[in-house]
């Protein structure tokens, strides 16, 4: 196994690496797991969390959260904060999939109600939600129009009709990075995406009806505070980012970083993918402003998606949206680099975020929090496998040592082409229907790809996280029914 | 007949990697497009030459170079809905690096006729080589799904 030897143990879930373990290391690099997860990470993490450790600016900890996993650049499950004023912006710790991130809706209805008409939502749902290889969506729009809802975000959506005006306070940052500049956006990047508008996406992208079964309550006050009420009660979740229109602008900055570093800047880093330049250079708030507008983009994305989820149950149940009390319970972001206020070493600082596979977990209280969310703390939507379940946490006040981030799913321990070996898609197809569990796929591989067993246990990530103080766990909840990209 | 390339299930757990062969550093290259192109439907036969597309590019590398030609076949699946094979390709060193000119042809995605596996939503630099090896050249890539 692959653990570093000078790993040291700072407490039953908080593991730390010296910066005496590679040359260059700035900061020590932190680990957040318990001893099983940590004893399964793949080699790649220890690898990438102390290469991270090593960019300019860096401050507190390298950290990795219980789900990290080996990605390119950052580890999945990667959290960098840098000084902006001295430090760099990495499009590696954030992705290309920019802003990819969940969103969790309610129904009033209960499993009872939705079961015999589960297939037909499904099915419907899979129709009006594109999925798969270069799919295109169904809202049309000029490129204009395009750059003003990247713009403009989640609300450019809802002023057009595709939502509530409610949802957008339900969503990190209320749907909208200010300061997104589609003049720093490539051609290229509005060629891939200004079509895509609605889509799910493929790979780990999916959209699912789950149940909240009342023993799976773990808080009830607060699960009643996220809108989860009834036994047996029907919510559906969603995981999907910015499409082809963020993959481009992340390609598109690496590029220009990669020259820019080495030659204007003098930076050296380990690992190319982690290029970067610093944030306050011409480079770095091109980047900030373009990685803005795919953030964007995202949340446009997932708020027309909700719209269509909306419409499926309206005309299925032959009533209101409202009336099937389909609120949005939150929107949470995973793959971004935001300027958030934090304490560090006791004094209240500016800092740039990076977070890639990683959640905002804000605690009770703090700004940035809808009203309704203030005692509570965030929600964090964590999705697991579709076949162990999913969570719904809540973020707490103990979060600082990680500028309140928390895990994002349940983190991949087999690599696709190794799950394609073991699983074939359409006999877990069958599988999961003997269990009560309907799934549609655009890719019978793809879904082999995404066998519960190529996870890490869900259930160990999420005690890990709350064992370490980063979210405490509030409902569990369970698919029925699933659309895989 | 075996194809040029093999997918790597030892790296990078959440995306694809592979590794390309040729006997000149032309053909790792094309085997290379196919390998990526076959991330994203199964059988790359199945994509008919019925569009025609050439791409002129250049880098200051070798790596950067197939970085370039890979980033096209992405960039083609979502603005113009195509799969794309390139067919013809040279390289030619330059004062300061490399250029390369390709033709490639193919379709718009059909999902009646086209198994489709994992939309690649990126090249990423990581792990990313090209290298004479025993028998000629060899490419490694890493390509985010």
């Amino acid at each position: 196994m692959s653990v570093p030897k000078d790993i040291r143990r700072i407490s039953d879930t908080v593991w730390e690496i010296p910066v005496s373990h590679k040359a260059g290391m700035l900061v020590p690099a932190r680990v957040f797991a318990s001893e099983k997860l940590l004893s399964e990470f793949d080699d790649g993490v220890f690898e990438q969390i102390t290469n991270v450790a090593t960019l300019p600016g860096i401050v507190g900890h390298a950290c990795c959260m219980p789900d990290g996993h080996w990605g390119y650049g950052f580890p999945i499950g990667g959290l960098a904060a840098m000084d902006p004023e001295c430090g760099v912006i990495s499009p590696g710790g954030i992705g290309f999939d920019i802003n990819c991130g969940m969103r969790l809706c309610l129904t009033n209805l209960t499993y009872g109600e939705v079961q015999p008409r589960l297939r037909t939502l499904v099915d419907r749902v899979a129709g009006r939600v594109p999925a798969g290889v270069g799919v295109e969506g169904t809202v049309r729009v000029s490129r204009d129009e395009f750059c003003q809802a990247v713009e403009q975000g989640a609300r450019w959506a809802v002023k057009r009709g595709y939502g509530w005006m409610e949802d957008l306070e339900r969503t990190e940052e209320e749907g909208c990075l200010r300061g997104a500049d589609a003049s720093r956006v490539s051609e290229k990047a509005v060629d891939r995406g200004y079509r895509q508008i609605g889509t799910l996406g493929s790979g780990n992208h999916y959209l699912e009806i789950q149940v909240a079964r009342a023993e799976n309550v773990f808080d009830p006050e607060t699960a009643r505070a996220f809108g989860i009420v009834l036994p047996d009660q029907v919510v559906v979740m969603f995981h999907c980012g910015s499409r082809g229109f963020g993959h481009q602008v992340a390609t598109d900055y690496l590029r220009v970083f990669l020259a820019a570093m080495r030659g204007k800047y003098g930076i050296h880093v380990p690992d190319r993918e982690l290029a970067c330049a610093p944030f306050r250079s011409p480079e770095g708030q091109d980047y900030f402003a373009a990685m803005k507008c795919a953030v964007n983009m995202s949340f446009v994305n997932r708020q027309v998606i909700l719209h269509r989820i909306r419409e499926v149950f309206s005309e299925v149940f032959g009533k209101d949206p409202k009336d099937l009390g389909m609120r949005q319970v939150y929107d949470v972001s995973h793959n971004t680099a935001k300027i958030e206020r934090h304490v560090l070493e006791g004094k209240p600082r500016e800092l740039l975020v990076h977070r890639k596979g990683a959640t905002r977990a804000f605690g009770p209280g703090m700004p940035g929090l809808p009203d309704i969310y203030r005692k509570t703390g965030q929600p964090v939507i964590l999705g697991g496998s579709m076949e162990t379940g999913s969570y719904l946490l809540a973020g707490v006040d103990t979060g600082d040592s990680t500028f309140f981030t928390t895990a994002h799913g349940s983190g991949r321990a087999m690599s696709r082409t190794a799950a394609r070996k073991r699983y074939r898609g359409r006999q877990l197809q069958e599988q999961l229907e003997q269990r009560g569990i309907y799934v549609r796929t655009a890719s019978w591989s793809g879904l082999a790809e995404e066998a519960g067993g190529a996870y890490k246990n869900v259930d160990d990530v999420v005690e890990a996280t709350e064992r370490a103080g980063l979210s405490r766990r509030v409902v569990r909840l369970l698919p029925i029914g699933n659309v895989k990209g | 007949m075996t194809p040029p390339y093999r997918y790597l299930e030892e790296i990078a757990t959440a995306d694809v990697a592979f590794e390309a062969w040729g006997a000149t550093r032309e053909e790792a290259f094309l085997a290379a497009a196919d390998a990526t192109l076959n991330t994203m439907v199964e059988e790359i036969g199945t994509v008919a030459p019925r569009e025609r597309r050439v791409f002129s590019l250049a880098a200051d590398s070798l790596d950067l170079l197939l970085f370039e030609l890979l980033q096209e076949i992405v960039y083609h699946k979502d603005a113009g809905r195509l799969l794309l094979r390139v067919r013809d390709l040279r390289i030619e060193e330059t004062g300061s690096g490399y250029r390369l000119h390709a033709e490639a042809t193919g379709e718009t995605i059909d999902p009646g006729r086209h198994a489709l596996l994992a939309d690649v939503k990126a090249v990423t630099l990581h792990r990313l080589e090209v290298g004479k090896s025993a028998d000629g050249w060899r490419a490694v890539v890493v390509l985010d799904v």
